[in-house]
């Protein structure tokens, strides 16, 4: 893990590549001063220094914006790549912190296991999401094709193996007097893994339905981190909880509003984009074209004729999806924060600053992530229960001939289907039977 | 199931315990593996408490004891929370296996069946929800200097709750495929335990591995043997795997239910059950009284499952004998005599059901699914245009490997 100085007087990103990986930080922190540096709570102070900060915060968060649209620009597999990277960073520094010197100098190798729990975890739970993704990818190649099948199929049990082999290498290194520690951190590794690759790999499923419901909860999580701050800023008075003194009823509410209405009209914007709004169905990195579904169709509102005359605009249009960003906005002003408020309490628990340092003047990865992790699980249910259309039984089935049957089997079941599947059906099940049932 | 944490002696529950054994012996086939969750999840409240390192006092257990009961009283209402959780960890489980099944219990009453589906189709939006109202209300009760003990608390929540349902939940969904499912992994374990005692008592010389100092490797090859020999054959030895071979027959323990209900099943078993025939070779000696043996198909399926119960599924004994070793307690709770609680007796059950799960979605249902099995879903399950449209989708499947290969 990078042990980067902490700054306390302006912050500088210095280089490209902390900028590109601090691409996921909250954007307001950013551009706003920290009022903990502030002399004296949320009071404005005129002071040259700290409009300073804020003018290098929000020049490098300008960058970082650019460095967002550019990934967004490339794609769906950069993306993933991205999320990936943040991922391992936020598992090194969480797999760190419970991490005690002079035990691990007893245990050579132990923080391996660690490591290695956490590649079949990825394994395991990318491959499910993405494996009909890949399948789609080589369809043409017969060899890789059947190569892919087959390692679908035994998925499961590779994976299970795989975790099987680390229980055991797990039990087999137990050291007498640190059991205690040992099996501390075997549980904080499962933990930390089931965290940190639940919000990862639906976040990633979310990716590939299309870059619309990755950004657009996102976007949200910082919208309301920004209007919260303002409104706190300028109007805060009553303090909202105290797990974390600086949060007011003020900025929570205002902000709250600010992200519905701007989860409202963001949706519109995002959502003429064919880029951001076509799922993508293998693991190709090329233009996408497709018919958005009626979601990303604009719906004309006449409004009432009460209305004054010289309203120049008769009606409004709306994307059916603008709904959908509602809730969405909803639930990233009111529940989100209580990802916040678990992390803040959680490192007053164990009496530490922040879960990391790589981000100078904001702590580690984690910091910034701990309310993206939890809108990102709720986009993703949000997403297959209300907007996928349900998967209807024939894709189903299709999705299992697909997948257990060999390449002849499916050409004689097409042949079966083409003529009269139920008179050659019934007469097939009746040669079954008179060639003698087991009769046990 | 409130474990009267105030009496500060030791680890002792007798009330709600013998309210579990007589519910044990109510022998429905659908409720031991719930039974064992409950039992298994008053571990939440039990004495190990990983984040007490203060562990100077005489006796462990008296500590913890005192000091929970001490914060316990600070925060009322935090046992609730680890309830609301588990029985949102339960809806959420068995809500996911039993959907389908429960779809086919009610098909007949119309207003159930919408009810019912509308349930299944919000299902795991309405779990998430209930996992999120518990998770704020923990926010809101975290009360200042009591912040660790409650996130322990909370992680160890998270620990067991996953631990035993994830096993449980897999036990449920194979005892619905056929009770031969349940029963052949769960007696495997069994026939492991009692013959590795055998064997270790009478023979057993070097011990095996530091965290069980009792067992041994002549204990533990003599019972891999024994296990995989009454896995194969079930002659003279392995008595439940004599079971393999009686129970084949018996289409009770072999029919997978579909629905909820609790009547009589037939069914046609499938190519597993069915037996093969094998002519023993010429060179077998002239005393041999048998010409042929008949093999269910399925005995090769315990093989594999028997290899696994004798070498891999003893590490999940080895896992909770280590873990008691680290906490210090001498067993998980008490409520068997003479072996402990429930916990101590299901640790390497749990690995296995696990297993077995696995195993039998891997290498048994494939197996069976051929064409005729997909004809049948194909003709029940879609209407006509439904069928229209699959046919059309497959042949452009087909159609573009096709194209793709020339």
């Amino acid at each position: 893990m990078n042990m980067m100085q902490k700054q306390h007087s302006p912050p500088l990103p210095s280089t490209p590549t902390n900028r590109i990986r601090q691409r996921r930080r909250a954007k307001s922190l950013e551009v706003l001063p920290d009022p903990s540096k502030l002399n004296g709570g949320n009071l404005p102070v005129h002071d040259q220094n700290k409009y300073r900060s804020m003018w290098i915060r929000t020049h490098s968060s300008l960058w970082m914006l650019g460095g967002v649209i550019l990934i967004l620009y490339l794609g769906h597999l950069y993306i993933c790549a991205m999320v990936v990277v943040i991922q391992i960073l936020m598992a090194s520094e969480l797999f760190h912190l419970r991490r005690r010197v002079h035990e691990d100098k007893q245990l050579p190798g132990f923080w391996l296991i660690n490591w290695y729990f956490f590649f079949t975890a990825m394994l395991y739970v990318y491959g499910r999401i993405l494996s009909q993704h890949l399948v789609n990818t080589v369809t043409s190649d017969q060899f890789f094709y059947r190569l892919v099948n087959s390692l679908i199929k035994y998925h499961m049990v590779i994976c299970y193996f795989l975790y099987t082999a680390g229980m055991v290498w797990f039990i087999l290194t137990l050291k007498k007097k640190m059991y205690k520690y040992q099996f501390g951190q075997y549980a904080w590794t499962h933990m930390i893994l089931i965290v940190v690759f639940t919000q990862s790999s639906f976040t990633v499923a979310n990716i590939f339905e299309g870059i619309f419901w990755f950004v657009l909860p996102a976007f949200l999580i910082a919208t309301n981190d920004v209007a919260a701050y303002f409104f706190g800023f300028f109007f805060g008075r009553t303090p909202l909880i105290k797990l974390s003194p600086k949060k007011t009823w003020e900025g929570f509410i205002g902000g709250s509003i600010a992200t519905v209405v701007s989860a409202f009209l963001l949706a519109n914007i995002l959502g003429q984009f064919q880029w951001l709004t076509c799922p993508r169905k293998d693991l190709s990195t090329g233009w996408l074209n497709c018919d958005p579904g009626p979601l990303f169709k604009p719906e004309y509102y006449c409004f009432p004729i009460w209305l004054p005359e010289w309203i120049p605009w008769k009606g409004v249009s709306v994307l059916p999806v603008q709904w959908h960003a509602l809730c969405l906005g909803l639930f990233a002003s009111i529940i989100a924060p209580f990802g916040g408020f678990f992390a803040s309490g959680l490192k007053r628990a164990f009496k530490i600053k922040d879960f990391g340092d790589s981000i100078p003047g904001h702590g580690g990865f984690t910091d910034r992530m701990d309310c993206q992790m939890v809108m990102a699980i709720f986009a993703y249910i949000y997403f297959q229960s209300f907007v996928l259309p349900q998967t209807n039984s024939v894709e189903m089935i299709l999705d299992q001939i697909v997948r257990n049957l060999s390449f002849e089997e499916q050409e004689r079941l097409y042949m079966m289907l083409e003529n009269d599947p139920w008179g050659l059906w019934i007469v097939i099940k009746l040669e079954k039977n008179s060639a003698g049932r087991y009769d046990g | 199931m409130q474990k009267d944490t105030g009496s500060g002696g030791t680890s002792t529950s007798s009330g709600p315990t013998s309210r579990f054994r007589r519910r044990k012996s109510s022998n429905e086939d659908k409720s031991p593996a719930l039974v064992l969750d409950l039992r298994l999840s008053s571990l939440m409240e039990e004495n190990v408490h990983p984040e007490d390192d203060k562990a100077h006092g005489s006796h462990l257990l008296v500590n913890d004891h005192n000091k929970r009961a001490h914060e316990d009283r600070h925060l009322p209402g935090f046992r609730l929370l680890n309830w609301h959780f588990f029985f949102t960890a339960m809806l959420f489980v068995y809500g996911r296996i039993l959907s389908q099944r429960l779809v086919n219990t009610v098909t007949t009453d119309k207003f159930l069946y919408k009810l019912v589906g509308r349930f299944i189709k919000y299902h795991m939006v309405t779990c998430y929800f209930l996992y999120i109202a518990g998770f704020m209300w923990f926010i809101l009760t975290l009360k200042k200097k009591m912040y660790k003990y409650q996130f322990g608390q909370y992680a160890w929540t998270h620990m067991i709750l996953i631990v035993v349902f994830t096993q449980s939940s897999f036990t449920g969904a194979n005892i619905f495929e056929g009770i031969f499912w349940f029963l052949l992994p769960a007696s495997l374990i069994v026939i492991n335990d009692i013959a590795a005692y055998i064997f270790g008592f009478f023979f057993g010389k070097t011990p095996l591995i530091k965290l069980s100092p009792k067992k041994t490797w002549e204990g533990f090859i003599g019972a891999s043997v024994t296990t995989m020999i009454s896995a194969l054959c079930g002659l003279l030895l392995g008595v439940a795997m004599l079971l393999a071979n009686l129970l084949g027959r018996f289409q009770w323990l072999t029919c997978p239910r579909k629905d909820l209900s609790t009547g009589w099943l037939h069914c046609d078993p499938g190519p597993l059950f069915k037996p093969e025939y094998f002519t023993l070779p010429e060179w077998f000696p002239g005393w041999f009284p048998w010409r042929e043996i008949s093999i269910l198909p399925v005995q090769w399926h315990a093989l594999g499952l028997g290899l696994f119960a004798s070498i891999i599924a003893p590490f999940g004994g080895f896992f909770a004998s280590g873990f008691k070793r680290a906490f210090k307690i001498k067993d998980f709770g008490d409520s068997i005599p003479g072996h402990g609680g429930i916990t101590d007796r299901m640790d390497c059950q749990m690995v296995m059901a696990v297993f077995a799960y696995i195993y039998h979605q891997s290498f048994v249902i494939p197996q069976s699914l051929s064409i005729e099995m997909i004809m049948d879903q194909i003709l029940m399950n879609l209407t006509y245009e439904e069928q229209r449209a699959l046919y059309m989708k497959l042949g452009q499947i087909i159609m573009e490997r096709q194209f793709g290969e020339s």
